[in-house]
């Protein structure tokens, strides 16, 4: 399989060195890169699982609402930007590892190229401050 | 496949006789193969290229990696630009913000030089490039970006047998971990992959490199590790600093082969070096 872009890997670096959950996909949604701060999210280590296509990786997350009703994939920031190539920002609820429900935020944005070619995505999770 | 080494200091060039075996020229290789020539990299040593009358076709092609000074300041000295018979091709990266052509016009017109590109007397074109595949004459060419500040591609020169691959600036293993295990994050791999000679930044000791990060160069060890990992047969290590006399630069390489037991061949460029390869 060829080398990823370089604009792919300069981001793995940069996610590398953050100790905020960082998730990087390619353009199709498969995961293909996460940090140490995102294993902890996930409850899997990068190292063990490798890539994971998007079937697999979508569905361990279970987004909900403030009324509690689940959030469609389709708005949801990450799968918006892989759609459109433009950055998103939501908060929202998901279940921890520990069974709790946590609020998150997560912003979105497209890695364009100098090529000015669309080459996948990055996901970016904060724990959520009451706006 | 032939390839002849005109600079391959880094950054400036050097004039001292501490640095006379190496050479103080900065980046510049010709390849050729029959009557087609290429040009990599405009350094000061392309000032020294005088190619006669051995331009059968009438054509020269010049392949930047990028513009930074070193890799473009002997363009102005290049002689071809001054024949009214020939046709000088520039390749080199694009960018988002302005053409190739004028990006150069501002290094190549007044204050910094006296001649405008405008004024050459040669047929010349210009070819921007990305992650692109293109052939010129029996040469199939492959350009990368890599890991450099600003706009910065590596070429892959196939010719008719062999491969020769140029990636004189270029750092491969920035980041936290340093070089990748997994070669599919590795910058330029597909580049160097099984090349049967790579022309590759090795600019530091690993030493001096814990305070280089992110400068967009490559200290020898991991050079050497990506030539391994990448299953190169001969490695030239270059883009030699321009604080290295001869004597610290044979002490680097005695240390490599003295901690390093690679099985494939390596050593140091050295300006005026020829190749050929079959």
């Amino acid at each position: 399989m060829p080398a990823y872009e370089i604009e792919i890997i300069l981001n793995r670096q940069l996610a590398d060195c953050l100790s905020i959950p960082v998730f990087i996909t390619d353009k199709q949604g498969n995961l293909i890169f996460y940090n140490e701060p995102a294993e902890k999210l996930l409850g899997k280590r990068f190292d063990e699982t490798g890539e994971m296509p998007v079937e697999e990786w979508s569905v361990i997350f279970k987004p909900i609402d403030e009324l509690g009703t689940a959030i469609p994939p389709e708005d949801l920031p990450l799968v918006k930007t892989l759609k459109n190539c433009y950055p998103y920002h939501r908060s929202f609820w998901i279940e921890s590892l520990q069974g709790r429900t946590e609020k998150i935020s997560l912003t979105s944005y497209p890695i364009i190229g100098r090529a000015e070619k669309f080459l996948g995505a990055v996901a970016i999770f904060w724990k959520a401050k009451d706006e | 496949m032939k390839i002849k080494l005109w600079g391959v200091r880094g950054s400036i060039p050097t004039s001292s006789p501490e640095t006379k075996y190496y050479g103080g020229n900065t980046s510049c290789a010709v390849v050729s193969e029959g009557d087609n020539l290429l040009v990599l990299d405009g350094g000061s040593g392309m000032q020294q290229i005088n190619f006669g009358n051995s331009i059968i076709n009438k054509r020269v092609d010049i392949l930047l990696t990028h513009l930074h000074l070193d890799h473009i300041q002997g363009l102005g000295f290049f002689k071809p630009f001054f024949d009214p018979n020939l046709e000088v091709h520039i390749w080199g990266p694009a960018s988002n913000t302005q053409t190739l052509h004028s990006r150069l016009s501002r290094y190549l017109s007044p204050p910094l030089f006296p001649v405008m590109m405008r004024d050459l007397p040669c047929g010349l074109k210009f070819h921007e490039i990305e992650n692109s595949e293109f052939k010129i004459g029996p040469f199939k060419i492959k350009s990368a970006y890599v890991i450099h500040p600003g706009p910065t591609v590596g070429y892959r020169i196939k010719g008719t047998h062999s491969v020769f691959t140029y990636i004189p600036d270029h750092e491969p293993a920035l980041g936290r971990e340093g070089m990748p295990k997994d070669i599919k994050w590795i910058s330029g791999y597909d580049l160097v992959a099984d090349a049967d000679l790579l022309y590759h930044d090795g600019q530091y000791t690993a030493i001096e490199y814990q305070n280089k990060k992110g400068w967009g160069h490559s200290c020898l060890d991991d050079t050497l590790l990506l030539a391994s990992k990448a299953r190169v047969k001969h490695l030239l290590l270059a883009h030699h600093d321009p604080s290295h006399t001869d004597s610290q630069l044979n002490e680097m390489f005695t240390d490599l082969k003295r901690n390093y037991n690679y099985s494939f061949e390596y050593e140091m460029a050295v300006e005026g070096m020829e190749f050929e390869l079959p």
